[in-house]
Formats: C-alpha cells, sequence, structure tokens
C-alpha cells in the first residue's frame, strides 16, 4: 500500500472530438477588451497607465503588486478607455478591477527591449525576465511562472515536466496547441531548462492524442536536444492534475502540504513554454491564449486563439452563435470547470475553455438520497481518501473528523461526485467545507508559532536570569574572599 | 446573456440507488428461483407478505419521521430487506413470522436508527435474529427437498397458502410429515448426539458436497453474486474474505477431526453461506469501508459463522456472524482509513 501509484480516476468521455476537427484559427478582433488585474493568482496587478492615455499592443499596463504576481500587457493598440471594476469570470461574475482598452484597431507593436539569446544569460536573469513577459500557468492555476521557477531552485538537481496531459473532458486547447506548436512548446522547454539548470524535461501527454505525440516527436527531434523526451500516460482522468501526472511519470508522491519541487520536479502546462517561446525567442509578452469554444450549445466547435479580455459573447459570435438548445456556460472542463451567469465577461488568463452545455452534455442530478456507503467514490478517488467519511463528517462539520480524514488533500477533481449513486454533491460539499478548516489551521498555525515565540522568550529570560545569578553569585564569593 | 449557474461537475454518472437495488434483486432471482423448484411455492408467498409488509412499514415510518415518501419508499431498500429475510425463512412458516420480522426490520432495525443508509445494523439479520430467538420452533419447521429419494409430501399451492395463513398444514398432513430439519442444522444435531460424520452422512439429505438442493440454491446464489461483482455493485473483498475463511475454518477443524467435523464443501454449499457472502454481508450500510477494513470484516464473519454452526445453538451462524461484526464497523474504520496520497504510512 505504501508504494506511490496513480490511483483512482475514471474513463470519461472526451468530447474532444469536434473542436479538435477544426484548424487552430485567431479569433475576430474586438472593439473592447477588459483585463482583471488580479486574474492571476498572488497579489493584484498595479496599473502603469492612466485612462484616456494611449497603449501600444504588448506595452506592459501593470506591474506586479507583491512577490507573488504578474505583468499585464495591453493585447491590442488603442486607448485606455478605463480602470473600473467590471464583472470577472474567475469571480463567477462579481465585479473586479479592470483596465478597460479601446482597440484602435491598427495593432501597432510596443517596442519591447531587443531579447539576447537566451542561452547567453544566466539562469537567474532569465527567470526574471520570463517574469517580465506577464507569463503564469497556463493550465488553470494561473501562478505567476517566474515566481514558481524561483522558489523551486535550491540547489537540487532539477527536472521539469511539461504537463500535455489534457484530461478533463471538452478542453481540447493543449492538444491543438501541441498538434499546430509543438515547435513553440519545445523552444520553450529548452528556454525553461536552462531557466531551472535542469538537465531533463519530460512532456507528458495522455495516450488518447496520437497527432500531438507525432508533432512533439518531430518538434523534439528537429531541436536535437536529447534532454527532452516524450512520455505517454494513461488517459482516465484526472492523469493531468500535478500530482497524479507527477507520480505517473516519475513515480514519487508530492508530500502532502509539499511542492513537486520537494520532489525535485517543475511541472508547467504545455501552453505554459510555449507563452515562454514567444516572449523569450519573439518578444510577444502573454496577450493571447489558445481556447476551445465547445459544447452542443454553440454552433461551430473549435479552438480560438484568442487576445485577452475579448468578451465570451464574442467568441461565442465567432463561432457562429449559441444553438436553441444553450443552456449552460461552463469555463473550464465538465468536470472542474466554473458555471458562469452571463457572457459579458473577458477571457482571462486561465481561460482554457468555454462550453456552451446543452442538455445533451449536462447530466441532470436527480434528487440527492442519502449515502449509503457503497464505497463508489472510495475506489475513484485519486487521492484514496474515503469520500464517503469524508461526506459524514462534513454533514455533522466535524473540523477534527475531516481533517484527520484528509480533507485538504481533496483536489476536488469531482471523481466522487461523478459516481455516486445517491447523487450527492460531494465536490460542491468538500469546497465549501474546506475554508473553515484552512482557517482553523491557519489559527492552529500561529498559535503554534505564538508558543515558539513564548517558549524562546522564557528560554531567553531564562537564559538572563541564570547568568544574573552565576553573576551574583561570583561577586557574593569574590566579596567573601574579599572580607574573610 | 444570463445563464443559470450550477456547481461542478457538470456531469454525473447516470445511477441511483433505486438501480443498485433493482440490480440486486435481479441477482436473488436464480436463488429465488432453485428455492421454489426444491422448496415450493411457499417462498414467494413469503416474499409477497414480506414485500407488503415492508412498503407499508416504511411509509409508515417516513410518514412519522415526516420524510417525503416518492423518492424513499420506492428506492428498493426495503423490498430487499424483505426478499432477504423470506428467504431465510421457513417457506411454510406462518405468516405473522415473516410480518413481525419485516416490520422490526424496517421500523426498529432501519427507520429508529435514522433510515437508509444509517442503520448500523442489516435490518433483515436483525429481523431473523429477533424471530429466532422468540420463535425457535417455527424457525426450525423447514421442509425436505423436492428430490429423488427424499419423496416430500406435496403440497399444493392451495395447500400452502392455508399453512401459511393458518399456521397449521392441512388436516391430510401433519407437521412431522411435511417438515424435515436443514441439513446444516441436522448435521449439528447428530454430531452433537454423539454420531461421526459418516454416520450423520448416512441420511439421505446429504449429497457429496452438501445437502441436497440447498447446494444448488447455494450455487445459485453464488451465480447471481458473481453478476453483482462483474456489474461492480459489490465489491470481492467482504465475500471472497468471508468465503475464505469459513473455508479455511473448516479445513483447519475437518481435518483435525475428519469424524467430528464438517468439511469445507459442505460449509460453503450449505445453509446462508453464499447469499451472506455476497448479499447480506455486503449491504454497504452496515459493512466497513475501506478495502483493508472489508477484508477485515469478511473474515470476522467467515470465522463466526463458522464458530456459531459449529458450536452454538441455532441452525446457522451467518445472521448473528453479520450482527456481531456489524458491531465491530466502527473500530475497523478508525483503524483502516487509507494511506492518503503524498503522506508517509
Amino acid at each position: 500500500m505504501a508504494k506511490p501509484g496513480v490511483r483512482g480516476g475514471l474513463r470519461l468521455d472526451a468530447h474532444k472530438e469536434r473542436s479538435t476537427a477544426q484548424a487552430l484559427r485567431a479569433a475576430s478582433s474586438v472593439e473592447t477588451l477588459v483585463l482583471p488585474l488580479d486574474q492571476h493568482a498572488g497579489a493584484p496587478a498595479v496599473p502603469l497607465v492612466k485612462p484616456g492615455e494611449q497603449v501600444l499592443r504588448g506595452q506592459p499596463i501593470a506591474e506586479p503588486g507583491g512577490a507573488i504576481s504578474a505583468w499585464l500587457h495591453s493585447p491590442a493598440s488603442g486607448t485606455v478607455a478605463a480602470i473600473e471594476p467590471r464583472p470577472a469570470p474567475h469571480r463567477l461574475g462579481a465585479p473586479t478591477l479592470s483596465i478597460v482598452v479601446a482597440n484602435d484597431g491598427r495593432d501597432e507593436r510596443y517596442a519591447q527591449p531587443a531579447p539576447a539569446p537566451f542561452d547567453q544569460l544566466s539562469p537567474e536573469q532569465l527567470r526574471e525576465i520570463i517574469g517580465r513577459g506577464g507569463i503564469v500557468g497556463l493550465g488553470g492555476a494561473v501562478f505567476p511562472t517566474a515566481a514558481k521557477l524561483s522558489s523551486a531552485v535550491r540547489g537540487q538537481e532539477l527536472r521539469l515536466l511539461l504537463n500535455g496531459a489534457e484530461c478533463e473532458p471538452y478542453i481540447s486547447c493543449d492538444d491543438m496547441l501541441m498538434r499546430e506548436r509543438a515547435r513553440d512548446v519545445v523552444f520553450g522547454a529548452r528556454v525553461l531548462l536552462h531557466a531551472l539548470t535542469a538537465q531533463t524535461c519530460v512532456i507528458a501527454i495522455e495516450d488518447d492524442t496520437p497527432q500531438a505525440a507525432a508533432a512533439l516527436e518531430a518538434a523534439i527531434a528537429e531541436a536535437h536536444d536529447q534532454r527532452i523526451q516524450l512520455r505517454q500516460v494513461g488517459s482516465d482522468y484526472p492523469a493531468g492534475g500535478e500530482r497524479q501526472l507527477i507520480t505517473a511519470v516519475f513515480d514519487v508522491e508530492v508530500p502532502a502540504g509539499g511542492l513537486p519541487a520537494d520532489v525535485n520536479t517543475v511541472c508547467l502546462n504545455v501552453g505554459t513554454a510555449a507563452a515562454v517561446a514567444y516572449w523569450i525567442r519573439d518578444a510577444q509578452p502573454l496577450t493571447n491564449r489558445i481556447v476551445t469554444v465547445t459544447g452542443d450549445g454553440v454552433l461551430e466547435q473549435r479552438n480560438l486563439d484568442v487576445r485577452l479580455g475579448t468578451p465570451l459573447a464574442a467568441l461565442i459570435y465567432d463561432c457562429g452563435g449559441y444553438t436553441s438548445r444553450m443552456s449552460r456556460l461552463i469555463m473550464g472542463g465538465s468536470m472542474m470547470g466554473q458555471s458562469l451567469p452571463h457572457d459579458g465577461m473577458p477571457v482571462i488568463k486561465a481561460t482554457n475553455c468555454i462550453i456552451a452545455a446543452s442538455a445533451l452534455d449536462l447530466q441532470p442530478r436527480a434528487a440527492e438520497m442519502p449515502c449509503i456507503r457503497c464505497g463508489n467514490c472510495a475506489e475513484v478517488c485519486p487521492a484514496t481518501l474515503l469520500p464517503q467519511q469524508l461526506h459524514w463528517y462534513a454533514m455533522g462539520r466535524d473540523l477534527d473528523a475531516l481533517e484527520a480524514y484528509g480533507l485538504m488533500d481533496c483536489i476536488e477533481c469531482g471523481c466522487c461526485d461523478y459516481v455516486c449513486p445517491s447523487q450527492i454533491p460531494l465536490a460542491e460539499r468538500f469546497r465549501d467545507m474546506k475554508p473553515a478548516l484552512t482557517e482553523r489551521l491557519a489559527a492552529r498555525g500561529s498559535a503554534a508559532a505564538a508558543r515558539t515565540r513564548f517558549d524562546a522568550r522564557t528560554a531567553r529570560l531564562e537564559h538572563i536570569e541564570s547568568e544574573r545569578l552565576a553573576a551574583l553569585a561570583k561577586k557574593r564569593q569574590e566579596l567573601a574572599k574579599k572580607s574573610s | 446573456m444570463p445563464f443559470a449557474t450550477a456547481p461542478a461537475p457538470h456531469v454525473v454518472a447516470p445511477s441511483s440507488v433505486a438501480r443498485v437495488m433493482r440490480q440486486v434483486l435481479y441477482a436473488l432471482i436464480p436463488t429465488v428461483a432453485l428455492h421454489v423448484v426444491f422448496f415450493g411455492p411457499g417462498l414467494l408467498i413469503q416474499i409477497v407478505l414480506g414485500v407488503v409488509t415492508a412498503l407499508a412499514a416504511e411509509a409508515a415510518a417516513l410518514r412519522l419521521r415526516g420524510k417525503p415518501l416518492p423518492p424513499f419508499l420506492l428506492d428498493g431498500s426495503a423490498i430487499i430487506t424483505a426478499v432477504l429475510l423470506a428467504l431465510c425463512l421457513p417457506p411454510l412458516a406462518p405468516w405473522w413470522l415473516v410480518v413481525s420480522g419485516v416490520a422490526f426490520a424496517i421500523l426498529l432495525a432501519k427507520h429508529l436508527f435514522g433510515g437508509l443508509g444509517a442503520n448500523p445494523f442489516n435490518p433483515a439479520m436483525v429481523g431473523y435474529a429477533v424471530l429466532l430467538v422468540s420463535f425457535p420452533a417455527r424457525m426450525l419447521q423447514w421442509l425436505p427437498p423436492n428430490v429423488a429419494g427424499l419423496e416430500p409430501a406435496s403440497l399444493s399451492f392451495v395447500d400452502t397458502l392455508t399453512t401459511i395463513f393458518t399456521g397449521m398444514p392441512p388436516a391430510r398432513f401433519t407437521w412431522d410429515a411435511i417438515t424435515s430439519p436443514t441439513p446444516l442444522d441436522a448435521l449439528r444435531t447428530d454430531l452433537a448426539l454423539g454420531m461421526t460424520m459418516g454416520e450423520a452422512h448416512a441420511n439421505a439429505m446429504f449429497s457429496t458436497f452438501g445437502g441436497k438442493g440447498w447446494e444448488w440454491i447455494n450455487l445459485a446464489t453464488l451465480a447471481g453474486g458473481g453478476w453483482l461483482l462483474a456489474l461492480r455493485i459489490i465489491r470481492w473483498h467482504i465475500p471472497v474474505a468471508m468465503l475464505t475463511a469459513l473455508f479455511v475454518c473448516a479445513s483447519i477443524m475437518s481435518a483435525a477431526d475428519p469424524g467430528g467435523y464438517a468439511g469445507p464443501l459442505f460449509h460453503l454449499t450449505s445453509g446462508a453461506s453464499m447469499l451472506g457472502a455476497f448479499f447480506i454481508a455486503t449491504d454497504p450500510v452496515s459493512a466497513a469501508t475501506s478495502d483493508r477494513g472489508k477484508l477485515i470484516y469478511g473474515a470476522g464473519i467467515g470465522v463466526l459463522t463458522y464458530v456459531i454452526r459449529t458450536w452454538g445453538g441455532y441452525p446457522d451462524g451467518v445472521a448473528f456472524a453479520v450482527l456481531i461484526m456489524n458491531l465491530t464497523v466502527p473500530l475497523i474504520d478508525r483503524y483502516t482509513i487509507p494511506r492518503i496520497y503524498g503522506h508517509a504510512r
């Protein structure tokens, strides 16, 4: 049982054939682009421009607002129309401070500083420059890439894992990227290897994407880089989960509460690697990304190369509009994607897929029944949790038990939910319970820190006191000696 | 454009509690069919009585608890309880036996603890245990199987119905003429009287493996259980652990004293061995939950079944073995939490 290995998971219908049947093409240009300042993980970016200011395509318009934050660049030339709260998809439609750029349609480019060949830069310099490209993880977690690279480098031998295992149903943006732009992925891999001073890179893809495999094989051969290899993994969901993929490829488990760097691994999405290539090789910062537009609720299913800030409604329009069967708008895949209240929100760096779902794509949930402890959920859980027990303790809000049964190790993949015969929304329950447990663990963390501080202070005071007493005793002795 | 929102995941497998329960019921069809072949139509009447009682008790309990009838009444769980209990009763048992047993199972063993999913004990086995300790004489009035060499009195459907509803066989039959202990019960009594296995086995009710009729019913149950395994409605851990434990116990004892103890094949094909392994011990609500836990739980049932059958005073040991192991489930669950990804063992 102690042996690491990929556990659980589901074989799901991929629903990717229709969106990958059409070649990648650029989305139509739109008049207004909305760029939320907090669209990456970490601190929100701080605007560098003011309303009314002219901007060029690729011009930095916001700088990092903290150690973990990211640059933001204008995806088009034009004018800053406003800096104001706008509904954002990652806030599920709630407004968040955004830079609004009125596109003048001229696409005048900002003159970036001339890039030096990457292998002539030091790894530190290269990492810093990657940060200036506004690059964040494009697999969906949008963690600032430069911060990830820098925090991983601790003097150990690192290996790079590029995640092309796009396991969630409906999403095909990485598949299309690898099919059509494999060279860019491989170039990005070489840049990242240098930035990490790493000697091996594994590009992991699922075994059901033969075209991507062929394209990558060719690109790797063409690059003559022995450090990069392609690896196919099984296509059971969630094979592309960071931890699951690391275990599948390297046969190690990322320790609980730890990072991939703890097992000498840096895992990045293939799209992130391509973004690094565009920036380091072509001086194009992250202003575009590939978005899959799919589902039975949209007329034409395909992948589009989209400027960040483009309204979702424009993407749908670009794909022929909604069908009469359209019912639910989802950003992400069908298992973990978030359902959005309207389409008036922009594409952000995290937008990998838009599903315009009809009743054909959705499985209506029957009425929830009590858990019968059938154990289907435990069998599919990739984290080897016991979701049926977690559910029981979540109902009783028993935080001790939830902690003991590993709620914080839940990756919210939704596998348990999918197989539950009682139709219990387990993933939602677990998501809902996590904040309470996090808060408690944080409180305990600060309590522990306070105790450490207190103990240290006590020890310090005791030390001072004992020294004082020793000095006093010495003095007394000396006095006694003198008087005698 | 506005849209209604919903939490992820946006797709779920098309399964339901009712569907799971239906498949369990289908899997019992071979067992019921062979039971009727060997013991006549009594079981069918018992099942009808049991199911009607179960649904009435379920409806009453749901009403009292202020729960909606539609999803729960037809989820099939009460029906399974009734069918499993009916399968454990003598086919000619009086109507009030199955009615009171099922009512007790549904009202007390199930709903008093919170209904579907919340009962710590297997309701059918609670019902059976209550009937066995309360009305032992009635519970022992089994029939001889309808096979060549035993020539059982042939009761028509009407005779059967009359017997069940009046509590007495029709005038032309006597209880002694129509009833017979089960092979398991007969063997236990004979061995207790000092007979050897060889002497006891001379009785025409025994065959090569087990008791005539019973071995076929057990094989039919095994087939139904195999189908449930193939459908992944149940997992292999509990049945395999229980049957292995039973096999091992019986092998050791019969190897040590072949004259004093029945062999492993007799145990596997007798009484409720297969029914217990595939349909009763596997009731997920009252069973252990992790794979390791299920192995311990199943093995415990196997050992206890053997002990109660061999040294106990009851016609079979499955029911008490299951109930005792139900008691240990919280403890087993607590000590068999699987290692979580990324955690040290």
